[in-house]
């Protein structure tokens, strides 16, 4: 029992109880940090409509997704790297790399663009898997390996091409980037390969062996790897996948604004980290959903649109969302507040777990009672 | 123990109630000029000009953004400024797709990257939105109209001629640049290196650094090289935050007086370091009037007085009537130099 106390894993206060299960499945999806943000960005997204001028116009939401777009595909694999207790700072310095590789390429080596494009992504697959490698099977901690990488991609970007950028793109592409998917529609075409990539994600994370592995990792690498998750090639698949999907958003980016310059997208990893982190993806891994992260990402847009709508300057948009993320980690703490009050009601009896539901204090449900009260009292 | 948990949760949750009603109601003070909604130039009568500079918090565009609001209330409409926080060369296009959204009249735009919004800016013009660069210019079919702060021979020319006076004309140098794709710096030490070649040949330029316009760089580059280069005699920093960060460093370090340093500069940032002898002379011209000249084109091009085509000519208030060259181009006149004897006399 108090060998049970000293695990690191208890004092967890992100991670699932056995009450998280106690209650009806409504509940669980309704009071959720997920759904606070959803609800949030359909307030928001209602109010600017009747209230910001301009805001309904017909190319409001078509920038909106132009824009969101490299942070949407990124957000996807980068979500699950967070949820495994990782990170990847370095995505930004790929976009750029991608973006100056697929310029390089195509002026110099004389290229076609789709294939420029796939040399591109498949650069980024490397430097993806070189963060891998060091932080999985090296075992190096991803937060110093990818601050190296950060620099290290974003110096051999700006290295390739120097001070001069790559411009002479041909406009059939440029033109695809911005295309809408039917003419008129907000929908531009760049949603198609992001509906997929969602689909694609949804289904890893959230429907597969592969993906309960991904969240056992955050929750406990040591148990997950007893319970038979490979835990280091799990983590070296996700930065590959980061890095592949950075590079595909470099090659959005670098068709959209038609030049690449090795200081494209500087600075997104942090818009990134911020969206998911808003979606409700614990930074301590364990926890977050993809539709959470999906909405954190379209909230950070929709507030920024109205907000320069009003004629705002960028560094007030950086104090609402600085504090819209703010709050909404301090929500994660008081929606599990209001889970355990509502659950518990007016008796004030406690959430049930599996130990006690049957009353049986076997060996194993001894441990199990252990480690959750443990976390009860933590809170 | 319980109740103490249950009154923070309710203060949280006031407060997060406050935050979402106070970022909600920071949109809505401004509801009036609504009239761009369905599209521009439905009149004379509403002429709303945008100023959009390379980034915020940058006294050289604080400066011409303040002449070109002067020159807007002079001849009556709504100014507005918006713009990122970094110079990045993505960063201005939300700013340019949200002017195209609410139908501004003019846009008036220093320019991160001269490819990278040109696609922005055209859908801008597509919806009757008036593009006049200033500063730094796009490429030309991107905008109706570029105001010239100054001809780029003029000022690379202007600052040789600084250095090579400040350090005997012979000797090593270098340059601390802004970021190294900004589009005019670069034009700038190209043409420097020109005239270095052609006319001073005993002065080398032993390395270029950029400081990205961002302050703590510029100071550790400057540190850096002089670390590197020993003998250095020279300094051009040819954008103000460059200089100023050089001078800083400068003014606190052995090599005070002995390392010249010029390039371009505002009179308020350098003023201290003219005095304490860090730095002689420098060269700008007023970007006050660059602001005040850039907003008097976008009124003339609004009122369809001039289309920017090469011997068009406009009123520009206080300035007088100037005349588009070739390209589209305004140039507003050549560089100026301040030095100990005249800085006294400016203010920005």
């Amino acid at each position: 029992m108090s060998a049970m106390l000293s695990r690191p894993t208890a004092e967890r206060p992100a991670g699932p109880t056995y009450a998280d299960h106690s209650r009806p499945l409504w509940r669980r999806a309704l009071v959720s940090r997920e759904f606070a943000v959803i609800a949030l960005l359909a307030v928001v997204f209602a109010w600017s409509q009747g209230n910001v001028d301009n805001f309904d116009g017909p190319l409001t939401l078509y920038y909106l997704f132009l824009d969101t777009a490299p942070i949407l595909l990124i957000a996807l694999p980068l979500t699950m790297i967070i949820i495994t207790g990782e990170i990847d700072l370095s995505v930004a310095s790929v976009v750029g790399l991608a973006s100056v590789a697929m310029g390089v390429l195509h002026q110099d080596l004389g290229l076609s663009i789709p294939l420029a494009a796939l040399l591109a992504i498949g650069l980024g697959a490397v430097a993806g898997a070189f963060n891998g490698l060091l932080v999985a099977y090296v075992g190096l901690p991803s937060l110093a390996v990818t601050i190296g990488t950060l620099a290290l991609y974003r110096g051999l970007a700006v290295g390739l091409l120097g001070t001069t950028a790559v411009t002479e793109f041909p406009e059939r592409w440029t033109d695809l980037a911005k295309a809408r998917i039917v003419d008129g529609s907000p929908y531009p075409v760049i949603l198609i390969p992001f509906l997929v990539l969602l689909v694609g994600f949804v289904l890893l994370l959230h429907f597969s062996p592969f993906g309960r592995g991904v969240y056992e990792i955050g929750q406990n690498a040591e148990a997950a790897r007893f319970t038979g998750v490979n835990v280091a090639r799990t983590k070296f698949w996700l930065f590959v996948l980061a890095g592949a999907i950075s590079a595909f958003a470099g090659v959005y980016y670098t068709l959209r604004y038609g030049s690449a310059r090795g200081d494209n997208a500087t600075g997104l990893e942090l818009q990134v980290i911020a969206a998911v982190l808003l979606g409700g993806v614990s930074i301590f891994g364990g926890r977050g959903a993809l539709h959470g992260v999906v909405a954190g990402v379209l909230l950070i847009g929709v507030v920024s649109s109205a907000m320069r709508l009003e004629n705002h300057t960028a560094n007030v948009i950086s104090i609402v969302i600085g504090v819209l993320l703010v709050l909404s980690v301090i929500s994660t703490r008081l929606l599990a507040w209001v889970s355990a009050l509502v659950s518990r009601g007016p008796g004030g009896r406690p959430p049930l777990r599996i130990g006690r539901r049957r009353a049986a204090v076997g060996t194993n449900g001894t441990s199990t009672t252990g480690t959750t009260t443990t976390s009860t009292t933590e809170r | 123990m319980r109740f103490q948990i249950r009154r923070s949760t309710r203060s949280a949750a006031v407060a997060l109630v406050a935050g979402l009603a106070l970022a909600a109601c920071g949109g809505g003070d401004d509801g009036g000029d609504g009239g761009a909604t369905n599209g521009a130039g439905s009149g004379g009568d509403a002429v709303s000009i945008t100023f959009l500079p390379k980034n915020l918090g940058n006294p050289y565009f604080d400066t011409s953004d303040a002449g070109g609001k002067k020159a807007i209330e002079e001849f009556g409409g709504t100014y507005a400024e918006v713009g990122p926080d970094a110079g990045s060369p993505d960063a201005q296009v939300p700013f340019i797709n949200t002017a195209a959204q609410q139908g501004v009249s003019a846009l008036v735009v220093s320019a991160n990257d001269p490819t990278a919004i040109c696609d922005a800016l055209n859908e801008a013009r597509d919806a009757d939105v008036k593009v006049v660069t200033f500063d730094s210019d796009t490429n030309a079919d991107c905008r109706d109209l570029y105001v010239n702060q100054a001809s780029t021979e003029g000022i690379a020319k202007a600052q040789v001629d600084l250095i090579a006076e400040q350090i005997g004309d012979a000797g090593e140098i270098a340059i601390l640049s802004a970021s190294a794709n900004a589009t005019n710096q670069n034009a700038w030490i190209e043409l420097m290196k020109e005239e270095l070649g052609a006319s001073h040949p005993n002065i080398t330029l032993v390395d270029t650094v950029y400081g990205d316009d961002d302050d703590q760089t510029s100071f550790d580059k400057t540190a850096a090289l002089l670390q590197a280069h020993p003998n250095l005699k020279g300094i051009v920093s040819p954008t103000t935050v460059g200089i100023a960060a050089a001078a800083r460093y400068l003014s606190t370090s052995a090599a005070k007086g002995t390392v010249a340093l010029t390039g371009l500069g505002t009179p308020n940032q350098l003023r201290e370091y003219v005095r304490n002898g860090t730095v002689t002379a420098f060269a700008l011209w007023n970007p006050g009037d660059l602001g005040y000249l850039a907003a008097y084109a976008a009124k003339a091009l609004i009122d369809g007085t001039i289309t920017g085509k090469d011997g068009d000519s406009f009123d520009a208030g206080d300035l007088g009537t100037f005349t588009v060259g070739a390209d589209g181009e305004v140039l507003l006149g050549d560089p100026f130099t301040f030095d100990a004897d005249n800085i006294d006399q400016f203010d920005f």
